[in-house]
Protein backbone atom coordinates (compact mmCIF):
# COMPACT_ATOMS: atom_id res chain seq x y z
CA UNK A 1 0.00 0.00 0.00
CA UNK A 2 1.56 3.30 -0.76
CA UNK A 3 1.31 6.28 1.88
CA UNK A 4 -0.23 8.55 -0.41
CA UNK A 5 -2.29 7.90 -3.15
CA UNK A 6 -3.93 10.36 -5.49
CA UNK A 7 -6.75 9.39 -7.94
CA UNK A 8 -8.18 11.61 -10.45
CA UNK A 9 -7.36 14.58 -8.34
CA UNK A 10 -9.09 18.16 -9.80
CA UNK A 11 -9.11 21.45 -8.63
CA UNK A 12 -11.47 24.25 -9.97
CA UNK A 13 -10.69 27.77 -9.55
CA UNK A 14 -13.56 29.87 -11.02
CA UNK A 15 -13.91 28.97 -14.12
CA UNK A 16 -10.43 27.41 -14.44
CA UNK A 17 -9.44 23.69 -14.63
CA UNK A 18 -5.95 24.16 -12.11
CA UNK A 19 -5.39 20.58 -11.93
CA UNK A 20 -6.53 17.73 -14.29
CA UNK A 21 -7.27 14.42 -13.25
CA UNK A 22 -4.14 13.86 -11.34
CA UNK A 23 -3.46 10.30 -10.37
CA UNK A 24 0.01 9.67 -7.71
CA UNK A 25 1.01 7.12 -5.65
CA UNK A 26 3.91 8.13 -3.47
CA UNK A 27 5.32 5.13 -1.45
CA UNK A 28 7.00 5.28 2.23
CA UNK A 29 10.86 6.64 2.62
CA UNK A 30 10.59 8.03 -1.25
CA UNK A 31 11.36 11.59 -2.39
CA UNK A 32 9.16 12.86 -5.26
CA UNK A 33 9.68 16.09 -7.06
CA UNK A 34 7.39 17.84 -8.91
CA UNK A 35 8.93 19.85 -11.33
CA UNK A 36 6.94 22.37 -13.79
CA UNK A 37 7.08 25.87 -14.57
CA UNK A 38 5.23 29.15 -12.91
CA UNK A 39 1.46 28.61 -12.66
CA UNK A 40 1.58 24.93 -13.27
CA UNK A 41 -0.31 23.87 -10.46
CA UNK A 42 2.33 22.40 -7.91
CA UNK A 43 1.36 24.70 -4.95
CA UNK A 44 -2.33 23.57 -5.65
CA UNK A 45 -1.82 20.26 -5.64
CA UNK A 46 0.81 20.17 -2.51
CA UNK A 47 -2.08 22.15 -0.65
CA UNK A 48 -4.67 19.15 -1.35
CA UNK A 49 -1.61 17.04 -0.53
CA UNK A 50 -1.17 18.08 2.86
CA UNK A 51 -5.22 18.47 3.02
CA UNK A 52 -5.38 22.37 3.39
CA UNK A 53 -7.46 22.69 0.81
CA UNK A 54 -10.16 20.31 -0.25
CA UNK A 55 -10.11 19.57 -3.82
CA UNK A 56 -13.38 20.32 -6.45
CA UNK A 57 -13.48 16.31 -7.57
CA UNK A 58 -11.12 13.01 -6.46
CA UNK A 59 -10.11 11.38 -3.41
CA UNK A 60 -7.11 11.12 -1.48
CA UNK A 61 -5.74 8.11 0.36
CA UNK A 62 -2.78 8.49 3.16
CA UNK A 63 -1.99 5.10 4.31
CA UNK A 64 -4.98 3.58 2.66
CA UNK A 65 -7.52 5.96 4.28
CA UNK A 66 -9.84 8.01 2.73
CA UNK A 67 -7.94 11.85 3.64
CA UNK A 68 -11.27 13.69 1.61
CA UNK A 69 -13.73 13.12 4.40
CA UNK A 70 -13.62 16.13 6.94
CA UNK A 71 -13.64 16.46 11.13
CA UNK A 72 -11.20 14.79 13.53
CA UNK A 73 -9.31 11.81 11.20
CA UNK A 74 -8.64 14.85 8.21
CA UNK A 75 -6.47 16.47 11.21
CA UNK A 76 -4.97 13.40 12.94
CA UNK A 77 -3.70 12.82 8.95
CA UNK A 78 -2.86 15.98 8.80
CA UNK A 79 -0.60 15.75 12.17
CA UNK A 80 1.19 13.22 10.46
CA UNK A 81 3.01 15.55 7.84
CA UNK A 82 4.18 18.99 7.75
CA UNK A 83 4.14 21.20 4.49
CA UNK A 84 6.67 24.23 4.42
CA UNK A 85 5.16 26.91 2.24
CA UNK A 86 6.47 28.80 -0.70
CA UNK A 87 6.69 31.83 0.77
CA UNK A 88 7.24 30.79 4.65
CA UNK A 89 5.56 33.36 7.48
CA UNK A 90 6.79 33.47 11.00
CA UNK A 91 4.95 33.90 13.74
CA UNK A 92 4.84 37.03 15.78
CA UNK A 93 7.05 35.38 18.50
CA UNK A 94 10.44 33.95 19.52
CA UNK A 95 12.48 31.82 17.25
CA UNK A 96 11.70 29.24 20.14
CA UNK A 97 7.85 29.53 20.07
CA UNK A 98 8.03 29.51 16.34
CA UNK A 99 9.32 26.06 16.42
CA UNK A 100 7.59 24.89 19.63
CA UNK A 101 4.19 25.49 18.47
CA UNK A 102 3.75 22.76 15.85
CA UNK A 103 4.39 20.16 19.34
CA UNK A 104 2.47 22.20 21.73
CA UNK A 105 -0.89 21.97 19.22
CA UNK A 106 -0.14 17.80 19.68
CA UNK A 107 -0.18 18.28 23.30
CA UNK A 108 3.74 17.57 23.86
CA UNK A 109 5.04 17.70 27.68
CA UNK A 110 6.55 20.93 27.90
CA UNK A 111 10.11 19.51 28.91
CA UNK A 112 9.95 17.23 26.11
CA UNK A 113 9.43 20.18 23.93
CA UNK A 114 12.40 21.80 25.29
CA UNK A 115 14.71 18.80 24.45
CA UNK A 116 13.29 18.60 20.88
CA UNK A 117 13.57 21.97 20.23
CA UNK A 118 16.94 21.85 21.51
CA UNK A 119 18.07 19.18 19.15
CA UNK A 120 16.62 21.10 15.76
CA UNK A 121 17.68 24.65 16.80
CA UNK A 122 21.26 23.02 16.67
CA UNK A 123 20.42 21.20 13.33
CA UNK A 124 19.66 24.40 12.09
CA UNK A 125 22.19 26.41 13.47
CA UNK A 126 19.70 28.62 14.86
CA UNK A 127 20.78 28.45 18.64
CA UNK A 128 22.18 31.49 18.79
CA UNK A 129 19.07 33.27 17.68
CA UNK A 130 16.25 31.04 19.76
CA UNK A 131 14.92 34.07 21.90
CA UNK A 132 14.96 36.72 19.13
CA UNK A 133 11.81 37.74 17.49
CA UNK A 134 11.53 35.71 14.42
CA UNK A 135 10.30 38.83 12.68
CA UNK A 136 13.62 40.24 12.99
CA UNK A 137 15.25 37.43 10.98
CA UNK A 138 16.13 37.60 7.11
CA UNK A 139 14.84 35.55 4.60
CA UNK A 140 17.17 32.55 4.96
CA UNK A 141 16.74 32.37 8.13
CA UNK A 142 13.08 32.18 7.98
CA UNK A 143 13.28 29.30 5.63
CA UNK A 144 15.46 27.65 8.34
CA UNK A 145 12.89 28.54 10.77
CA UNK A 146 9.82 27.18 8.68
CA UNK A 147 11.84 23.92 7.97
CA UNK A 148 12.92 23.59 11.55
CA UNK A 149 9.48 24.12 12.84
CA UNK A 150 8.26 21.06 10.40
CA UNK A 151 10.86 19.06 11.49
CA UNK A 152 10.24 19.26 14.85
CA UNK A 153 6.79 17.69 14.23
CA UNK A 154 8.94 14.68 13.18
CA UNK A 155 6.42 14.33 10.14
CA UNK A 156 6.02 10.44 8.32
CA UNK A 157 5.51 13.22 4.79
CA UNK A 158 7.31 16.69 4.37
CA UNK A 159 5.96 18.69 1.82
CA UNK A 160 8.48 21.37 0.57
CA UNK A 161 7.20 23.94 -1.58
CA UNK A 162 10.38 25.73 -3.66
CA UNK A 163 12.10 25.81 -0.87
CA UNK A 164 15.22 27.12 -2.04
CA UNK A 165 13.96 29.92 -4.71
CA UNK A 166 14.68 33.42 -4.02
CA UNK A 167 17.28 32.54 -2.30
CA UNK A 168 21.14 33.10 -3.06
CA UNK A 169 23.28 30.18 -4.04
CA UNK A 170 25.35 30.06 -1.08
CA UNK A 171 21.59 29.68 1.59
CA UNK A 172 20.20 27.65 -1.05
CA UNK A 173 23.11 24.98 -1.01
CA UNK A 174 22.63 25.06 3.07
CA UNK A 175 19.20 24.60 2.66
CA UNK A 176 19.47 21.55 0.40
CA UNK A 177 22.51 20.54 2.65
CA UNK A 178 19.50 20.35 5.25
CA UNK A 179 17.36 18.40 3.64
CA UNK A 180 19.37 16.42 2.37
CA UNK A 181 20.45 15.17 5.62
CA UNK A 182 16.90 14.99 6.72
CA UNK A 183 16.08 12.61 3.84
CA UNK A 184 19.49 10.29 4.83
CA UNK A 185 18.37 10.29 8.81
CA UNK A 186 14.69 10.27 9.59
CA UNK A 187 14.04 8.48 5.71
CA UNK A 188 11.13 10.47 5.99
CA UNK A 189 8.75 10.46 2.74
CA UNK A 190 9.78 14.12 1.17
CA UNK A 191 7.28 15.58 -1.57
CA UNK A 192 9.14 18.63 -3.12
CA UNK A 193 8.14 21.25 -5.36
CA UNK A 194 10.80 22.97 -7.66
CA UNK A 195 11.91 24.45 -11.45
CA UNK A 196 14.85 23.65 -10.90
CA UNK A 197 15.21 20.53 -12.65
CA UNK A 198 18.94 19.59 -11.60
CA UNK A 199 18.09 20.25 -7.88
CA UNK A 200 15.27 17.06 -8.81
CA UNK A 201 18.02 15.04 -10.27
CA UNK A 202 20.14 15.46 -7.01
CA UNK A 203 17.12 14.69 -4.69
CA UNK A 204 14.56 13.05 -5.58
CA UNK A 205 14.16 9.15 -6.57
CA UNK A 206 11.42 10.12 -8.75
CA UNK A 207 10.42 12.87 -10.57
CA UNK A 208 6.37 14.14 -11.91
CA UNK A 209 6.73 17.00 -14.61
CA UNK A 210 3.35 18.88 -14.16
CA UNK A 211 2.42 21.23 -17.14
CA UNK A 212 -1.00 23.08 -17.12
CA UNK A 213 -2.45 20.95 -13.87
CA UNK A 214 -1.76 17.56 -15.98
CA UNK A 215 1.33 14.94 -15.07
CA UNK A 216 3.06 15.18 -18.45
CA UNK A 217 5.71 12.28 -17.57
CA UNK A 218 6.88 10.42 -14.74
CA UNK A 219 9.78 8.75 -14.08
CA UNK A 220 13.57 8.71 -12.97
CA UNK A 221 15.41 11.69 -12.83
CA UNK A 222 17.81 10.07 -15.59
CA UNK A 223 14.69 8.66 -17.32
CA UNK A 224 13.09 12.25 -17.86
CA UNK A 225 16.46 13.87 -18.20
CA UNK A 226 17.83 11.64 -21.06
CA UNK A 227 14.35 10.56 -22.95
CA UNK A 228 11.52 13.31 -22.32
CA UNK A 229 8.39 12.00 -23.68
CA UNK A 230 6.85 15.11 -25.68
CA UNK A 231 8.10 18.44 -26.51
CA UNK A 232 6.82 20.50 -23.39
CA UNK A 233 8.78 17.95 -21.54
CA UNK A 234 11.79 18.14 -23.40
CA UNK A 235 11.63 22.04 -23.65
CA UNK A 236 10.77 22.40 -19.73
CA UNK A 237 14.24 20.35 -18.99
CA UNK A 238 16.44 22.53 -20.79
CA UNK A 239 16.52 21.23 -24.01
CA UNK A 240 17.17 24.17 -26.38
CA UNK A 241 17.37 22.44 -29.74
CA UNK A 242 14.58 20.92 -30.33
CA UNK A 243 13.87 20.02 -34.24
CA UNK A 244 10.70 19.11 -35.98
CA UNK A 245 11.46 16.96 -39.26
CA UNK A 246 10.42 13.65 -40.58
CA UNK A 247 12.41 10.13 -40.65
CA UNK A 248 13.17 8.87 -44.09
CA UNK A 249 14.83 5.35 -43.45
CA UNK A 250 15.39 3.32 -40.51
CA UNK A 251 17.55 0.78 -40.32
CA UNK A 252 18.96 -1.18 -37.64
CA UNK A 253 17.73 1.77 -35.32
CA UNK A 254 19.90 4.38 -37.00
CA UNK A 255 17.51 6.57 -38.21
CA UNK A 256 17.88 9.58 -40.97
CA UNK A 257 15.74 12.53 -39.99
CA UNK A 258 14.97 15.05 -42.71
CA UNK A 259 15.03 18.44 -41.11
CA UNK A 260 13.34 20.81 -43.55
CA UNK A 261 16.05 19.90 -46.31
CA UNK A 262 19.30 18.74 -44.03
CA UNK A 263 19.45 15.50 -42.79
CA UNK A 264 20.75 14.16 -39.49
CA UNK A 265 20.99 10.60 -37.78
CA UNK A 266 19.69 9.70 -34.72
CA UNK A 267 18.71 6.19 -32.83
CA UNK A 268 15.24 5.70 -32.18
CA UNK A 269 12.42 2.78 -32.78
CA UNK A 270 10.61 4.98 -34.87
CA UNK A 271 9.92 3.94 -38.25
CA UNK A 272 10.09 5.75 -41.71
CA UNK A 273 7.72 7.86 -42.03
CA UNK A 274 7.13 9.45 -38.69
CA UNK A 275 7.35 12.96 -38.35
CA UNK A 276 9.58 13.57 -34.82
CA UNK A 277 10.90 15.91 -32.94
CA UNK A 278 15.09 15.61 -32.88
CA UNK A 279 16.19 16.94 -29.13
CA UNK A 280 20.08 18.21 -29.12
CA UNK A 281 20.90 19.26 -25.59
CA UNK A 282 23.23 22.50 -26.25
CA UNK A 283 26.06 20.81 -24.09
CA UNK A 284 26.37 17.55 -26.61
CA UNK A 285 27.31 19.29 -29.56
CA UNK A 286 30.81 20.51 -30.32
CA UNK A 287 31.77 23.27 -32.43
CA UNK A 288 34.69 23.80 -33.78
CA UNK A 289 36.85 26.11 -36.92
CA UNK A 290 37.82 22.94 -39.04
CA UNK A 291 35.63 19.27 -39.84
CA UNK A 292 36.77 16.88 -36.84
CA UNK A 293 37.16 13.80 -37.70
CA UNK A 294 35.43 11.73 -35.20
CA UNK A 295 32.47 8.61 -34.95
CA UNK A 296 30.07 11.43 -35.17
CA UNK A 297 27.60 10.95 -37.89
CA UNK A 298 26.52 14.57 -37.95
CA UNK A 299 28.89 17.62 -39.03
CA UNK A 300 27.41 20.52 -40.14
CA UNK A 301 28.61 23.79 -41.23
CA UNK A 302 27.89 26.87 -39.84
CA UNK A 303 27.84 30.65 -39.11
CA UNK A 304 27.55 32.09 -35.68
CA UNK A 305 24.77 34.06 -35.09
CA UNK A 306 26.03 35.23 -31.66
CA UNK A 307 27.31 34.78 -28.49
CA UNK A 308 27.05 35.11 -24.77
CA UNK A 309 28.39 34.47 -22.15
CA UNK A 310 27.39 32.86 -18.83
CA UNK A 311 29.33 32.55 -16.18
CA UNK A 312 32.25 30.06 -17.09
CA UNK A 313 30.41 28.86 -20.12
CA UNK A 314 29.06 30.59 -23.41
CA UNK A 315 26.37 30.18 -25.19
CA UNK A 316 26.52 29.90 -28.90
CA UNK A 317 23.80 30.66 -31.31
CA UNK A 318 24.60 28.64 -35.08
CA UNK A 319 22.81 28.33 -38.09
CA UNK A 320 23.53 25.61 -40.04
CA UNK A 321 20.66 25.56 -42.12
CA UNK A 322 18.60 25.39 -39.06
CA UNK A 323 19.23 26.71 -36.24
CA UNK A 324 20.95 25.50 -33.44
CA UNK A 325 22.17 26.51 -29.67
CA UNK A 326 25.82 25.04 -28.30
CA UNK A 327 27.15 25.64 -25.30
CA UNK A 328 31.67 25.88 -24.82
CA UNK A 329 33.50 26.64 -22.22
CA UNK A 330 34.17 30.54 -22.00
CA UNK A 331 37.87 29.60 -22.42
CA UNK A 332 37.58 27.73 -26.06
CA UNK A 333 34.68 30.68 -26.78
CA UNK A 334 37.66 32.87 -26.32
CA UNK A 335 40.20 30.79 -28.18
CA UNK A 336 37.64 30.05 -31.41
CA UNK A 337 37.08 33.48 -31.47
CA UNK A 338 33.18 32.80 -32.05
CA UNK A 339 32.25 36.69 -33.44
CA UNK A 340 29.24 37.23 -35.46
CA UNK A 341 29.37 35.66 -39.13
CA UNK A 342 32.69 33.01 -38.36
CA UNK A 343 32.15 29.89 -40.29
CA UNK A 344 32.08 27.02 -38.00
CA UNK A 345 31.87 23.28 -37.75
CA UNK A 346 28.86 21.56 -35.26
CA UNK A 347 29.67 18.10 -34.38
CA UNK A 348 27.25 15.92 -32.32
CA UNK A 349 26.50 12.26 -32.18
CA UNK A 350 24.11 10.27 -33.27
CA UNK A 351 23.58 8.96 -30.01
CA UNK A 352 23.41 12.86 -29.01
CA UNK A 353 19.92 13.32 -30.28
CA UNK A 354 16.86 11.86 -28.82
CA UNK A 355 13.96 11.08 -30.56
CA UNK A 356 10.14 11.97 -29.81
CA UNK A 357 7.27 11.38 -31.54
CA UNK A 358 5.47 14.63 -32.51
CA UNK B 1 -11.86 86.41 33.68
CA UNK B 2 -9.53 85.90 37.22
CA UNK B 3 -12.46 83.42 38.24
CA UNK B 4 -11.89 81.20 35.91
CA UNK B 5 -7.91 80.97 36.94
CA UNK B 6 -8.74 81.16 40.30
CA UNK B 7 -10.69 77.94 39.39
CA UNK B 8 -8.31 76.20 37.74
CA UNK B 9 -5.21 76.59 40.80
CA UNK B 10 -8.25 75.50 43.10
CA UNK B 11 -9.21 72.37 40.55
CA UNK B 12 -5.14 71.73 40.26
CA UNK B 13 -4.82 71.62 44.28
CA UNK B 14 -8.07 69.59 44.97
CA UNK B 15 -6.48 67.05 42.05
CA UNK B 16 -2.75 67.22 44.29
CA UNK B 17 -4.35 66.57 47.55
CA UNK B 18 -6.30 63.77 46.30
CA UNK B 19 -9.64 65.56 47.20
CA UNK B 20 -12.06 62.66 48.46
CA UNK B 21 -14.70 63.48 45.87
CA UNK B 22 -12.77 64.25 43.21
CA UNK B 23 -10.80 60.81 43.55
CA UNK B 24 -14.20 58.99 44.43
CA UNK B 25 -15.84 60.34 41.14
CA UNK B 26 -12.84 59.58 39.16
CA UNK B 27 -12.48 56.47 40.82
CA UNK B 28 -15.63 55.38 39.50
CA UNK B 29 -15.83 56.63 36.33
CA UNK B 30 -12.60 54.56 35.62
CA UNK B 31 -14.34 51.18 37.42
CA UNK B 32 -17.66 51.42 35.65
CA UNK B 33 -15.68 51.87 32.00
CA UNK B 34 -13.25 49.43 32.84
CA UNK B 35 -15.97 46.72 34.03
CA UNK B 36 -18.09 47.74 30.69
CA UNK B 37 -14.90 47.21 28.20
CA UNK B 38 -13.85 44.24 29.51
CA UNK B 39 -17.13 42.64 29.93
CA UNK B 40 -17.72 43.60 26.08
CA UNK B 41 -14.47 42.08 24.96
CA UNK B 42 -15.03 38.25 26.89
CA UNK B 43 -17.79 38.45 24.07
CA UNK B 44 -16.88 40.53 21.21
CA UNK B 45 -13.59 38.92 21.19
CA UNK B 46 -14.82 35.45 20.65
CA UNK B 47 -17.83 36.85 18.54
CA UNK B 48 -15.62 38.56 15.93
CA UNK B 49 -12.94 35.57 15.81
CA UNK B 50 -16.56 33.77 14.82
CA UNK B 51 -17.38 36.15 11.71
CA UNK B 52 -14.04 36.36 10.71
CA UNK B 53 -13.14 32.74 10.96
CA UNK B 54 -16.91 31.28 9.35
CA UNK B 55 -18.19 31.61 5.96
CA UNK B 56 -22.13 32.22 5.81
CA UNK B 57 -24.24 34.63 3.51
CA UNK B 58 -24.90 38.22 4.53
CA UNK B 59 -21.27 38.32 6.10
CA UNK B 60 -20.13 42.00 4.07
CA UNK B 61 -23.80 42.95 5.45
CA UNK B 62 -23.34 42.20 8.67
CA UNK B 63 -20.02 43.71 8.90
CA UNK B 64 -21.03 46.87 7.39
CA UNK B 65 -23.97 47.41 9.69
CA UNK B 66 -21.72 46.69 12.52
CA UNK B 67 -19.71 49.24 11.20
CA UNK B 68 -22.74 52.01 10.85
CA UNK B 69 -23.01 51.26 14.55
CA UNK B 70 -19.18 53.02 15.60
CA UNK B 71 -20.80 56.17 15.99
CA UNK B 72 -24.55 55.56 17.53
CA UNK B 73 -25.39 58.73 19.80
CA UNK B 74 -24.67 58.13 23.33
CA UNK B 75 -28.27 59.12 24.13
CA UNK B 76 -29.82 56.93 21.49
CA UNK B 77 -27.43 53.65 23.42
CA UNK B 78 -29.39 55.54 26.30
CA UNK B 79 -32.94 55.52 25.49
CA UNK B 80 -32.72 51.64 24.54
CA UNK B 81 -31.06 50.90 27.44
CA UNK B 82 -33.74 53.32 30.07
CA UNK B 83 -36.45 51.52 28.17
CA UNK B 84 -35.23 47.88 28.51
CA UNK B 85 -34.42 48.47 32.19
CA UNK B 86 -37.04 50.86 32.81
CA UNK B 87 -40.38 49.60 35.68
CA UNK B 88 -42.53 48.66 32.44
CA UNK B 89 -39.44 47.23 30.43
CA UNK B 90 -38.41 43.44 29.94
CA UNK B 91 -35.87 43.95 31.92
CA UNK B 92 -37.47 46.10 34.52
CA UNK B 93 -37.80 43.68 37.40
CA UNK B 94 -34.25 43.43 38.10
CA UNK B 95 -34.48 46.91 39.29
CA UNK B 96 -31.34 47.86 37.68
CA UNK B 97 -32.03 51.54 36.56
CA UNK B 98 -30.23 54.38 38.02
CA UNK B 99 -27.03 51.53 39.44
CA UNK B 100 -23.42 51.60 38.63
CA UNK B 101 -24.71 47.91 37.06
CA UNK B 102 -27.23 49.79 34.61
CA UNK B 103 -24.38 52.32 33.60
CA UNK B 104 -21.98 49.11 32.63
CA UNK B 105 -25.16 47.41 30.71
CA UNK B 106 -25.28 50.53 29.10
CA UNK B 107 -21.90 51.30 28.16
CA UNK B 108 -21.08 47.54 27.49
CA UNK B 109 -23.87 47.90 24.39
CA UNK B 110 -22.27 51.14 23.34
CA UNK B 111 -19.05 49.93 22.95
CA UNK B 112 -19.88 46.43 21.70
CA UNK B 113 -19.68 47.85 17.43
CA UNK B 114 -16.35 49.26 18.26
CA UNK B 115 -14.63 46.54 19.46
CA UNK B 116 -16.29 43.56 17.22
CA UNK B 117 -15.76 45.79 13.99
CA UNK B 118 -12.10 46.73 15.04
CA UNK B 119 -11.71 43.29 16.05
CA UNK B 120 -12.87 41.44 12.72
CA UNK B 121 -10.89 43.78 11.22
CA UNK B 122 -7.33 43.34 12.65
CA UNK B 123 -8.13 39.77 12.26
CA UNK B 124 -8.66 40.22 8.55
CA UNK B 125 -5.66 41.97 8.37
CA UNK B 126 -3.45 39.18 9.75
CA UNK B 127 -1.34 37.56 6.63
CA UNK B 128 -3.41 34.75 5.11
CA UNK B 129 -0.11 32.55 5.30
CA UNK B 130 -0.35 32.29 9.16
CA UNK B 131 -3.19 30.46 9.11
CA UNK B 132 -2.32 28.25 6.59
CA UNK B 133 1.05 27.65 8.09
CA UNK B 134 -0.80 26.56 11.79
CA UNK B 135 -2.85 24.29 10.01
CA UNK B 136 0.11 22.67 7.89
CA UNK B 137 1.85 22.37 11.19
CA UNK B 138 -1.40 20.55 12.76
CA UNK B 139 -3.64 23.15 14.24
CA UNK B 140 -6.93 22.36 15.11
CA UNK B 141 -9.52 25.33 13.81
CA UNK B 142 -9.61 26.62 17.50
CA UNK B 143 -5.51 26.89 17.66
CA UNK B 144 -5.86 28.17 14.49
CA UNK B 145 -8.02 30.86 15.66
CA UNK B 146 -6.07 31.89 18.85
CA UNK B 147 -2.34 31.71 17.02
CA UNK B 148 -4.36 34.62 14.24
CA UNK B 149 -6.01 36.33 17.37
CA UNK B 150 -2.24 36.44 19.04
CA UNK B 151 -0.89 37.71 15.09
CA UNK B 152 -3.77 40.34 16.04
CA UNK B 153 -3.08 40.73 19.70
CA UNK B 154 -1.80 44.37 19.01
CA UNK B 155 -4.49 45.77 16.97
CA UNK B 156 -7.06 44.22 19.21
CA UNK B 157 -5.42 45.93 21.88
CA UNK B 158 -5.66 49.26 20.30
CA UNK B 159 -9.83 48.29 19.80
CA UNK B 160 -10.18 48.15 23.67
CA UNK B 161 -8.42 50.87 24.53
CA UNK B 162 -10.70 53.05 21.81
CA UNK B 163 -13.71 51.75 22.98
CA UNK B 164 -12.50 52.85 26.74
CA UNK B 165 -11.78 55.92 25.49
CA UNK B 166 -15.24 55.80 24.38
CA UNK B 167 -17.03 54.76 27.28
CA UNK B 168 -15.28 57.02 29.81
CA UNK B 169 -16.40 59.97 27.44
CA UNK B 170 -19.87 59.78 26.89
CA UNK B 171 -22.37 61.63 29.09
CA UNK B 172 -25.64 61.23 27.82
CA UNK B 173 -26.08 57.83 28.63
CA UNK B 174 -24.45 57.43 32.21
CA UNK B 175 -26.69 60.48 32.82
CA UNK B 176 -30.18 58.31 31.28
CA UNK B 177 -29.44 55.00 33.08
CA UNK B 178 -27.43 56.25 35.84
CA UNK B 179 -29.19 59.62 37.04
CA UNK B 180 -25.92 61.57 38.66
CA UNK B 181 -26.57 59.84 41.98
CA UNK B 182 -24.10 61.64 44.49
CA UNK B 183 -21.66 58.61 46.04
CA UNK B 184 -23.58 55.83 43.85
CA UNK B 185 -23.82 56.76 39.80
CA UNK B 186 -22.27 59.92 40.05
CA UNK B 187 -19.32 59.87 37.27
CA UNK B 188 -16.88 62.32 35.69
CA UNK B 189 -18.91 63.28 32.72
CA UNK B 190 -21.89 63.67 34.60
CA UNK B 191 -20.63 65.50 37.33
CA UNK B 192 -19.40 68.00 34.97
CA UNK B 193 -22.14 68.66 32.90
CA UNK B 194 -24.46 69.19 36.27
CA UNK B 195 -22.06 70.51 38.80
CA UNK B 196 -21.17 73.14 36.28
CA UNK B 197 -24.54 74.36 35.76
CA UNK B 198 -24.76 74.99 39.65
CA UNK B 199 -21.97 76.50 40.27
CA UNK B 200 -19.44 74.00 41.73
CA UNK B 201 -16.66 75.24 38.73
CA UNK B 202 -14.03 73.99 40.67
CA UNK B 203 -14.75 70.01 40.67
CA UNK B 204 -15.80 70.44 37.23
CA UNK B 205 -12.29 71.59 35.86
CA UNK B 206 -10.58 69.44 38.17
CA UNK B 207 -12.29 66.40 36.74
CA UNK B 208 -12.18 67.90 33.23
CA UNK B 209 -8.12 68.34 33.60
CA UNK B 210 -8.73 64.22 34.77
CA UNK B 211 -10.15 63.36 31.69
CA UNK B 212 -8.15 64.96 29.48
CA UNK B 213 -5.28 63.38 31.11
CA UNK B 214 -6.49 59.89 31.00
CA UNK B 215 -7.25 60.94 27.21
CA UNK B 216 -3.67 61.89 27.12
CA UNK B 217 -2.43 58.24 28.47
CA UNK B 218 -4.77 56.75 25.90
CA UNK B 219 -3.24 58.34 22.86
CA UNK B 220 0.07 57.61 24.54
CA UNK B 221 -0.65 54.21 24.75
CA UNK B 222 -1.95 54.08 21.48
CA UNK B 223 1.05 55.07 19.89
CA UNK B 224 2.93 52.69 21.32
CA UNK B 225 1.09 50.07 19.86
CA UNK B 226 0.98 51.22 16.26
CA UNK B 227 4.53 51.47 16.35
CA UNK B 228 4.83 47.61 17.32
N1 LIG C 1 -7.02 30.49 -4.60
C1 LIG C 1 -6.91 30.66 -5.93
N2 LIG C 1 -7.88 31.28 -6.65
C2 LIG C 1 -7.78 31.43 -7.98
N3 LIG C 1 -6.74 31.01 -8.71
C3 LIG C 1 -5.73 30.38 -8.07
C4 LIG C 1 -5.76 30.19 -6.65
N4 LIG C 1 -4.63 29.54 -6.30
C5 LIG C 1 -3.92 29.37 -7.43
N5 LIG C 1 -4.58 29.87 -8.50
C6 LIG C 1 -4.12 29.84 -9.89
O1 LIG C 1 -3.79 28.51 -10.20
C7 LIG C 1 -2.65 28.45 -11.05
C8 LIG C 1 -1.63 27.52 -10.45
O2 LIG C 1 -1.11 28.11 -9.29
P1 LIG C 1 -0.01 27.43 -8.41
O3 LIG C 1 0.31 28.36 -7.31
O4 LIG C 1 -0.43 26.07 -8.03
O5 LIG C 1 1.21 27.35 -9.44
P2 LIG C 1 2.71 26.87 -9.18
O6 LIG C 1 2.96 25.72 -10.08
O7 LIG C 1 2.92 26.62 -7.74
O8 LIG C 1 3.54 28.12 -9.68
P3 LIG C 1 4.89 28.77 -9.09
O9 LIG C 1 6.02 27.96 -9.63
O10 LIG C 1 4.88 30.14 -9.64
O11 LIG C 1 4.79 28.72 -7.61
C9 LIG C 1 -2.16 29.88 -11.20
O12 LIG C 1 -2.57 30.35 -12.45
C10 LIG C 1 -2.85 30.63 -10.08
O13 LIG C 1 -3.12 31.95 -10.46
MG1 LIG D 1 4.02 27.49 -6.31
Amino acid sequence: MSLLEVVNLCQRYGERDILKNINLKVERGEVFALIGPTGAGKTTLLRLLDLIDTPTAGKIYFNGADATKSGRERLEMRRRMAFILQKPVVFNMSVYDNIAYGLKWRGIKENNIRQKVGNILDTVGLSADKDRNARTLSGGEVQRVAIARAVATEPEVLILDESTANLDPVSAAKIEELIRGIIQQHATTIIMATHDMAQGQRLADRIGVLIDGEFRQTGSPSDIFTSPRNKEVAEFIGIENILDGVITSSEDKVVIIDIGGKVIEAISDYAAGEAVSACIRPEDITVSLSKIASSARNSFSARVIRTVAMGSLSRVEIDCGFPLVCLVTKKSADELNLVKDKPVYATFKATGVHVIKR
Amino acid sequence: MTEIWQGLIKAIQLIVSLDPEVMEIAGRSLIISVASCLLASVFCLPLGGLIHFQRFPGKRTLISLIQTFYSIPTVVVGLLVFVLLSRAGPLGGLNLLYTPAAMIFGQMVLVVPILLGLTVSALSSVDKAIPDTARSLGASSLQIAVVVLKEARFAVMAAIILAFGRAISEVGLALMVGGNIRGFTRVMTTAISLETAKGDLELSLALGIILILIALIINIILNRIQQR
